[in-house]
């Protein structure tokens, strides 16, 4: 395979932009304020589309569309939690949390409880979330690299990017991100939506290749399965439906599991227990809720989206914002997973490769078939697609960036270390935090290759739904929450469910041999797979538990506290509250 | 009493979101044929689950939306109706 030089030029200038928006953004924001939440005066469209780009990562931009084609149907879940996912952020978060006013997540961890030691502990988890999140980024970064220079080996890639968006984020800063990752949403979403309206024109319409598989007749009463066995002709102009279909390599799940509900994806654990077909359904579906489970509550404890929720002007809109973010990503999932079903007729031969030259790239390569039919037009979209990737991969990654590197350099240096810091020695602290972070982050990736993307996004939220959601969640509603409570709750959940993930993804690397134990019980490998279920419950029952053991520590002020979380700022509240209470604890 | 009503809204929003959200995997489980009877060359339940679930959320986020920020002026126009009295102090009853 030769290297394509309109796939080449469409990632460059991709590349180009935002290295250049970032630039030009850096002589705009010069205070400390500037770089973390942008000065709080980004409009509810700025910002809705600079959270849905931010949001849209490697693993909606690739993962989701390499996943529908490993996995069919299961995978469906994914694109469905990560968008409705913010309506549990919209229901219960959105609001209360902007009317709070902190820049982070520790910052109203220690502002809801007074507890500067809360602070440290709410720390952790914004570098734990971050560094699983980063790891798909960093994978998704590596294919894409792959595939535009076919010799690149994987971790070429990952270090290449890495550094690149690092020294971005570290010269930078996020008022350049808001309107970086605005602009890099709508760039996305061209991207997914052009060339699948192309594809769809010339070979079929998403009904009509998902009815292809399975050989289930239509209306019309045909059978529209192509024959086993025979290789068709893609340029055939007189192509049926039913020609639409390229033979599958063994490696492909067989269309009976890949269309219909609890197949590859959530019966794997089950499959390799032996178990027969019957007995493996309960565990599918277990699996398939606690699926659902992680990524509905882990988008609302995800810290880099829920930073963004500050730069609001006021609680209403933070509200309207969450909901077009919901709009504007619902229609971007639409897409993804017609490039999975059009590559598992088109480019079956995917399945055959693994790591990163698998399924994981179907976005990347599917719309070059269009050069048979059409020569240069399939080089065109394919250029189009790789320049998607990269806004994904690079907006999310230094989104994720800012926020890991805030929480050191406002939190663990600002805070902890050197409170007396000038505003000089914080930003050069927060240079200097994007380096060390950005090398964690391309050393980790070059690790993650065997992994699909969209997994292990799916394995960040599973973390984020039982560390962050439960402090949030409880925090907002229930006022007899103590810090104890919260404490214990968010490190027991978090940190159990970031042990079970890592060992089951540790014996995936073959760092572990623990194959054997998931074999004979399939129920513990599920769960340690996806742990939201147990998990997110135990520190719920935790909070609730210690707090009402701890109930003469609840904060005196939490009336008080409430009151600012829940009351329209027009009754102007809040600066009573902050002259009250800096009357009483100075700070 | 603001939160209270706020909480109630949420609810019952997140009440109908969860019944069709879990409800699918159930009816995957139960009524597998049905679920995989043909509709436009879909799958019934990959035509709910990939296509029409969006929408869906939508409509209840659209509510949701409007009710809460009624009852954010209603709360306001209330609390102008009785300013003689703290304001604080009618929030937390």
């Amino acid at each position: 395979m030769t290297i394509d030089p309109w796939v080449i030029l469409f990632s460059a200038i991709t590349v180009i932009v935002t290295i250049v928006m970032g630039f030009w953004s850096a002589q705009k924001s010069k205070t400390a304020s500037d770089f973390f939440v942008a000065g709080r005066s980004v409009s509810v469209g700025w910002n809705a589309s600079a959270i849905s780009g931010e949001y849209l990562s490697a693993a909606s931009f690739m993962g989701v569309a390499g996943m529908v084609m490993s996995s069919g149907y299961d995978a469906l879940w994914y694109p469905v939690g990560y968008a409705c996912g913010y309506l549990f952020l919209l229901l219960f978060i959105a609001g209360p949390l902007r009317r709070f006013g902190a820049y982070t997540i520790p910052d109203f961890a220690e502002g809801r409880f007074d507890s500067p030691v809360f602070r440290k502990i709410a720390v952790i988890f914004v570098l734990f979330i971050g560094f699983f999140y980063t790891m798909p980024q960093m994978k998704g970064a590596g294919t894409t690299l792959g595939y535009i220079f076919p010799g690149l080996p994987y971790w070429a890639g990952v270090l290449l990017v890495g550094a690149v968006i690092t020294l971005n984020v570290a010269l930078g800063g996020m008022k350049g991100i808001t309107l970086v990752q605005a602009f890099q949403y709508w760039l996305k979403m061209f991207a997914i939506s052009v060339p699948v309206f192309v594809l769809m024109a010339v070979y079929g319409h998403y009904g009509t290749q998902l009815a292809a598989n399975g050989g289930i007749s239509d209306q019309t009463g045909g059978a529209l399965s192509a024959p086993v066995g025979v290789v068709l002709d893609r340029t055939d102009p007189n192509r049926s439906v039913a020609s639409l279909r390229r033979e599958l390599p063994e490696e492909a799940p067989p269309d009976s599991s890949w269309l219909a509900p609890f197949g590859p994806l959530t019966s794997k654990a089950a499959r390799a227990a032996n178990l027969p077909a019957e007995r493996a359904r309960p565990y599918s579906l277990l699996y398939t809720y606690s699926l659902i489970i992680a990524l509905v509550c882990g988008t609302a404890g995800l810290p880099h989206i829920l930073v963004r929720f500050y730069t609001n002007p006021n609680g209403v809109a933070a509200k309207r914002t969450t909901m077009w973010v919901m709009v504007l990503i619902g229609v971007f999932y639409l897409f993804p997973p017609i490039f999975g079903v059009i590559g598992r007729n088109l480019l079956p031969e995917l399945y055959a490769a693994t790591g990163a030259k698998g399924t994981d790239k179907v976005v990347l390569e599917l719309p070059r078939v269009l050069n048979d039919v059409y020569p240069g037009l399939g080089s065109v979209m394919s250029g189009i697609t790789c320049a998607g990737a990269f806004a994904a991969f690079m907006s999310t990654f230094s989104g994720l960036l800012v926020s890991m590197t805030g929480a050191l350099a406002h939190d663990v240096y600002g805070r902890m270390l050197r409170p007396q810091a000038t505003a000089a020695q914080r930003l050069r602290m927060f240079r200097l935090g994007a380096v060390i972070l950005g090398f964690g982050a391309v050393v980790a990736g070059s690790f993650v290759e065997p992994f699909q993307i969209n997994f292990m996004v799916g394995q960040a939220f599973a973390i984020a739904a039982a560390s962050y959601f439960p402090l949030l969640f409880i925090s907002i509603w229930w006022r007899g929450l103590t810090m104890k409570g919260a404490a214990t709750g968010m490190l027991t959940g978090g940190l159990l469910a970031v042990i079970a993930i890592s060992l089951t993804s540790f014996s995936d690397l073959n760092w572990l041999d623990l194959g054997w134990f998931w074999a004979a019980y399939p129920l513990a490998r599920i769960l340690c797979e996806q742990p939201a279920i147990w998990a997110v419950p135990l520190a719920i029952a935790l909070m609730v538990l210690v707090s009402k053991a701890t109930k003469s520590e609840v904060p005196a002020d939490v009336r008080m506290k409430m009151l600012v979380l829940h009351a329209p700022e027009k009754l102007g509240l809040k600066q009573e509250y902050i002259q009250e209470h800096q009357a009483v604890a100075p700070r | 009493m603001l939160m209270r009503r706020q909480l109630r809204l949420s609810i019952t929003c997140v009440v109908a979101f969860l019944s069709v959200l879990f409800g699918l995997p159930l009816l995957n489980y139960f009524a597998p044929d049905f679920m995989a009877q043909r509709v436009f060359g879909f799958t019934l339940t990959w035509m709910v689950l990939g296509v029409g679930f969006f929408p869906a959320v939508w409509i209840i986020a659209w509510v949701f939306i409007g009710r809460s920020i009624a009852l954010e002026e209603q709360e306001l126009r209330e609390a102008a109706r009785e300013a003689d009295q703290p304001v604080t102090q009618q929030l937390q009853d």
